[in-house]
């Protein structure tokens, strides 16, 4: 069995450079690679374009990131939980390509489907589709959309085995299975890391072959975002 | 007039049993609270979740549990748990059945904006725009007219759009109204205690008005 373990959140993300591009899973701060954001603060690595559906909150998250003036661009369907952020977005420091959510998903889908392009209806008639092809499929006009290209996706699973084999949480799954599918390197951390042959096959959601190197986080402090709860009567 | 949990209400009847729903953040959340007796459906909640469920006791929130909304939910028997894209999938190909959202600006052939007001801090679409290009049906809930009585319902959207055509039914603190094919608020039902006449007054867009209008009938 090919054994992709590597021994931690350093050595995982070592060869992240200056300018490159990554993938970030999560969705809020549900399933981010918490330890992969703090050893890409920790060892500084700066212009870096980010692909996440959201940029954290001002001391989490890829607010990390923000706060140390390590992100150039972020690719987001929604943002704005950070003042760092929109301070840095209104000063020109920081770029943002707003984006549909659905788009976001699908084209890191068929980046690691291994397909050009999509067409997607949503953003026909709207500032999204300025400068994009049009295509009109049983009357219906459909934006093309690129698949990503990304050097590195960093995802965050439950369980992973040494093979690099991934099983999801809950609704921490979110574009966790999709940027795995789709980085050049894709890097997971994991909750639980296990020996190859301990998880059952058929509970895989991500096979190990999406998965270049592996490790089982130090600590996760999951943060709730907004935290909502009803009474017991 | 009616309040936002009267128009989350009145759109709960638009609920039919077995219906696949996506609730928008705001009064479309409300809705939930007033699914009738006898419906059975289930809530989608774009980042990942069918079959959501109300808020956990205290004490037992799961930070891996949440709504597209990020707040802590719980799951419920029947639920199911996917990816973003299979999420977005299923709405693309029109396997939710309606789609509940709240709306800045409506225009009389459809238009919606509700994601970016210039020279404000934007936030982004999240997933908006894919549930207005995708969705067979929407309902949007929002106000009539803004702080300043200014109509929300015009000709055209002032504010960027967040998809062209796509909206057919609109339920406000007003009115109920269907958008025609051929453009135009096609006028079906009044809130309590609101006149046809300001209704018309409070309506830029074209209005369309056929004979008696009845009152909502909302409990």
């Amino acid at each position: 069995m090919i054994n992709k373990v590597v021994a931690g959140a350093d050595e995982a993300i070592k060869d992240i450079v200056d300018g490159q591009t990554l993938m970030l899973g999560g969705f809020g701060l549900c399933g981010i690679p918490e330890n992969c954001i703090a050893a890409l603060v920790k060892k500084g690595v700066k212009d870096l374009t980010c692909i996440a559906n959201n940029a954290g909150v001002d001391d989490f998250g890829i607010g990390l990131l923000l706060q140390t003036r390590q992100v150039k661009k972020m690719i987001s369907s929604y943002v704005g939980e950070n003042v760092e952020f929109e301070r840095q977005l209104l000063s020109g420091e920081l770029e943002v390509d707003l984006i549909p959510q659905g788009t976001l998903a699908t084209r890191c889908l068929a980046a690691g489907y291994g397909m050009p392009a999509i067409f997607t209806p949503a953003g026909v008639g709207t500032e999204v589709a300025e400068g994009k092809e049009v295509r009109n499929f049983n009357g219906k006009d459909y934006l093309m959309e690129y698949a990503f290209d990304a050097d590195f996706a960093l995802v965050k699973a439950w369980k992973g085995d040494t093979a690099g084999n991934l099983i999801f949480r809950s609704t921490s799954r979110n574009f966790n299975p999709v940027m795995a599918m789709a980085g050049k390197t894709t890097i997971a951390e994991v909750e639980e890391l296990v020996e190859a042959g301990e998880l059952d096959p058929d509970q895989i959601h991500t096979p190990g072959v999406y998965v270049h190197r592996i490790f089982q986080g130090q600590k996760y402090e999951k943060r709730i975002e907004q935290r909502t709860v009803r009474k017991k009567d | 007039m009616l309040d936002k949990n009267g128009i989350a209400k009145r759109i709960a009847k638009e609920i039919k049993d077995g219906y696949y729903v996506n609730l928008g953040i705001g009064i479309p959340t409300l809705v939930a609270n007033y699914i009738p007796e006898g419906i059975n459906i289930e809530l989608q909640s774009e980042n990942g979740l069918l079959g959501m469920g109300p808020f956990p006791f205290e004490g037992e929130e799961d930070p891996d549990l949440i709504n597209a909304g990020k707040q802590t939910i719980t799951t419920l028997p029947g639920s199911s748990i996917f990816d973003s894209a299979m999420s977005f999938g299923m709405i693309r190909a029109q396997k939710i059945d309606l789609t509940i959202l709240g709306a800045m600006e409506v225009s009389e052939n459809g238009d919606i904006a509700n994601w970016k007001i210039p020279g404000k801090m934007v936030k982004g679409m999240g997933g908006a725009m894919d549930l207005v290009a995708s969705a067979k049906n929407i309902i949007v809930a929002m106000q009539h007219v803004n702080k300043a009585g200014e109509s929300k319902l015009l000709t055209n959207c002032t504010l960027p759009l967040t998809g062209v055509k796509c909206i057919k039914k609109v339920v406000t603190e007003l009115a109920v109204l269907d958008i025609l094919p051929e453009g135009g608020f096609r006028l079906l039902e009044r809130a309590p205690g609101v006149s046809v006449d300001f209704i018309k007054a409070s309506t830029a867009g074209k209005l369309i008005i056929e004979g008696e209008i009845p009152e909502m009938v909302i409990d």
